[in-house]
């Protein structure tokens, strides 16, 4: 039975029994749920019935998003995986009081479904309100923000065998956003480290590591210069390995780590980290495997919200003529369906799209090749029905 | 004809015995010395330099012993007055701090090692690095990344200049808990050394014959901050015409040094992003062994390895590589305008390399420390002959 069938269960019998928890029953159903979890490693986050119909937001995005966007439904629809799509917009309205936010039905589309799919979002420059995405990261709590590199075969760079995730820390740290002049010609930023979000964020990093069954965890710092503020988000890390003797733990500064991976990245297995080296970090390895048109990514937020998306930018110079490459967003969605518990049908889409590139008579232009985006995502849906 | 030279001579040996002679015979030579004229330098042909030598810790030792051995073996003339000044082995106060920056002062040339910084603090959240170089306003940090011949890496013929600001950013060390479990770093960027390291920037590459500058930064994000140091770039950069002027953003450039290094020339950078950049394009070229880099102030030049790191994993163990110092020393040399020894040691190191006989484990070899001081030695003796 699937994880919420379990703890539905376990609470209905609690509850005849006479264990009624009022206020107390979030904390303790997310409680049931891990212990659940422990016990069901085979489906590590089980948030789906896995035999009914699970209910995706899906955010197109703007430029080449509405091209990918369908060409990933196409695939899904192909490989016959229970996903339902509903799709939402999500640009900024002013709310009242004049305080800028996602459109309501976006919102309450996300609460209810809890998982999502991102294209890409264009940042207005003068639209007068933020970027799209700090409005999502604030929104919806998104505290870690979790690349998987995985080296492709059929795309060659000159690192192979790269098999690393970065989790980084999306709230805080150097991109708090608080800066002043203090006289004309000093300017002074602040990067914030607290406690409760450096603790959320290395627990978060040995629960991935112990359900996607990584061998050790290495926290990345600078606490030799930044002693007090990276010597917190050190000293939180250990506690959580402390929590999780299953997971090795080594802790390394960032200057060694950039040494060592454009020199070895087979070393490295998942690497936890404040905001702004995570975004250098998390860049430089998906430089690695080969930019970001083939890297995806995933957003984890409190309250079991995640999102994921494609990382790369709209590419409005190629919008609309079907010259786009889908394969950040597909395998996004592969992460998103393994957060789902969904493995078999995860495998499935992720080995047609690898051996479609590996095989190379269709790739789209930037992996090297000269089809159009509906011929490569043809491709792949040949492939998914003829595994089946 | 006799007696007019007789005459003539007479009168040139009264002029010599004249008041003004007499006067400067009969003082003390002290008081003439002073009336000769003002005291030239003494010009002496085997003059020897005076450098400061701080080993620093882990395999600092090791490398600086292989300095030595090096310049002995090539008759460079060059004395060393060495320090030890090290945190973590409690050999560090504020005595000895003040004993290294007077020779320094002296000096005004010095080769170094990394002076470890302990994780724990007590008390002083500045490490006796940055106070060093704070206290000899040692700004600009300057990293050469060249590929060396005969050791082939993913990425071949490289050629970068990484400059970095050294003394503000990041690296502030200014730090306090607003409430318990919030803390709080500052980052600041100024005006004046921004202007400064952007000046440094383009006067470098205009020296040595470069043609692009490219700023990096994460302006997008930090507006105010980094905007101001992109504004004083810009600002130099107009200065400069004939030299091309870029922007790129901090994980745009990491993404594009791993996946086509060969756009960039000459970089410059606030502190942090320089310490990444520096240690990701030593480990493009081969790591922290072979990468030299030097400080500039506007009095001093501290010479030591590019990525610094103590390497306390290989102290004892003979098996560092020297190739940084000894490239560095070279440099060294080159800056004191010892063209000649210069010459001599870089290419003795670059011939043991490309000869590829003798390497370090770092490059794939099995050779100790020693072995590759013994074979650059060997080098030495066989200077090309012009």
């Amino acid at each position: 039975m699937a994880g919420k069938a379990w703890r539905s269960a376990i609470q209905n019998l609690l509850r005849q029994w006479g264990f009624s928890f009022n206020d107390m029953e979030k904390t303790k159903a997310q409680e049931l749920s891990q212990v659940v979890g422990v016990m069901m490693r085979e489906s590590p986050q089980p948030r789906t019935f896995i035999r009914g119909m699970q209910t995706v937001t899906l955010i197109p995005g703007d430029g080449i998003g509405p091209e990918i966007s369908s060409s990933v439904m196409k695939i899904f629809e192909a490989s016959k995986a229970p996903i339902q799509w509903e799709e939402r917009n999500v640009t900024a309205i002013q709310g009242p009081g004049g305080k800028w936010m996602i459109p309501p039905d976006a919102k309450e589309s996300m609460d209810r479904n809890k998982i999502g799919l991102k294209g890409p979002l264009k940042t207005p420059i003068a639209a007068g309100h933020p970027s799209m995405n700090l409005l999502l990261r604030k929104t919806f709590d998104l505290y870690a923000n979790v690349r998987p590199c995985v080296s492709i075969e059929g795309y060659k760079t000159p690192y192979t065998d790269v098999d690393l995730v970065t989790i980084r820390e999306n709230t805080e740290g150097e991109y708090s956003g608080i800066e002043h002049v203090i006289v004309d010609g000093v300017v002074q930023s602040i990067k914030l480290i607290t406690e409760q979000a450096s603790q959320r964020i290395a627990d978060y990093a040995f629960e991935y590591a112990r359900n996607n069954q990584r061998a050790s965890v290495t926290a990345v710092h600078k606490a030799n210069i930044m002693r007090m503020s990276d010597g917190l988000f050190l000293r939180k890390c250990r506690e959580a390995a402390e929590k999780h003797k299953d997971v090795k733990f080594t802790e390394m500064y960032l200057d060694t780590v950039c040494l060592n991976m454009v020199q070895d990245p087979t070393q490295f297995d998942v690497l936890v980290m404040p905001n702004l080296y995570g975004d250098i970090l998390s860049d430089l390895c998906a430089g690695l495997i080969g930019g970001l048109g083939v890297t995806p990514s995933g957003n984890i937020g409190a309250n079991g919200v995640a999102i994921f998306e494609s990382v790369h930018g709209t590419a409005p110079d190629i919008a609309g003529k079907d010259m786009a490459n889908p394969t950040a967003l597909l395998l996004s969605a592969v992460m998103m369906l393994r957060h789902m518990g969904l493995h078999g049908h995860a495998k499935k889409i992720e080995t047609a799209c690898f051996d479609t590139i590996r095989d190379k008579k269709v790739l789209t232009k930037d992996l090297g090749g000269n089809s159009k985006c509906s011929e490569f995502t043809n491709a792949i849906c040949q492939r998914v029905q003829d595994m089946e | 004809m006799a007696a007019v030279f007789r005459r003539s001579l007479g009168a040139v040996v009264k002029d010599l015995y004249s008041l003004q002679w007499q006067q400067l015979a009969s003082r003390p030579l002290s008081l003439s010395a002073n009336v000769c004229g003002p005291e030239a330098a003494p010009a002496r042909a085997d003059a020897t330099f005076k450098v400061t030598m701080v080993p620093g810790d882990g395999v600092g030792p090791e490398l600086m012993t292989a300095v030595k051995e090096v310049f002995k073996a090539g008759d460079v003339p060059v004395e060393f007055e060495e320090f030890h000044l090290s945190e973590v082995q409690n050999m560090a106060t504020e005595e000895k701090l003040d004993e290294v920056l007077n020779s320094m002062k002296t000096n005004r040339v010095a080769m170094k090692g990394k002076i470890h910084t302990p994780m724990e603090f007590k008390g002083e959240l500045a490490s006796f690095e940055m106070r060093l170089r704070r206290k000899l306003d040692l700004f600009a940090n300057v990293v050469h990344v060249n590929s060396l011949p005969g050791y082939s890496t993913r990425h071949n013929n490289l050629d970068l200049v990484i400059i970095r600001e050294q003394t503000e950013g990041e690296y502030s060390s200014l730090e306090h808990e607003s409430v318990t479990g919030v803390i709080e770093c500052l980052k600041i960027i100024t005006r004046v050394k921004s202007r400064r390291i952007a000046k440094f920037a383009f006067d470098y590459a205009t020296k040595k014959g470069r043609n692009k500058v490219t700023a990096v930064h994460k302006a997008n994000i930090m507006k105010l901050g980094d905007g101001l140091f992109l504004q004083s770039c810009a600002e130099i950069a107009q200065l400069y015409p004939k030299i091309k002027y870029e922007t790129i953003i901090i994980d745009n450039c990491c993404m594009q040094l791993v996946q086509n290094p060969y756009q960039f020339d000459v970089l410059v950078m606030p502190n942090l992003y320089g310490n990444i950049i520096d240690n990701l394009a030593a480990g493009l070229v081969g790591g922290a062994g072979v990468v030299p880099g030097e400080s500039y102030s506007a009095e001093y030049a501290v010479f030591e390895t590019g990525a610094r790191h103590p390497f306390a994993q290989a102290v004892g163990r003979n098996i560092a590589n020297p190739t940084a110092m000894l490239l560095s020393a070279a440099n060294m040399l080159r800056h004191l305008s010892l063209e000649y020894h210069s010459q001599m040691v870089s290419d003795a190191v670059k011939r043991v390399i490309k000869q590829g006989k003798v390497r370090t484990r770092d490059l794939g070899g099995y050779s100790t420390t020693g072995d590759f001081v013994r074979a650059v030695v060997e080098n030495l003796r066989h200077r090309s002959v012009y």
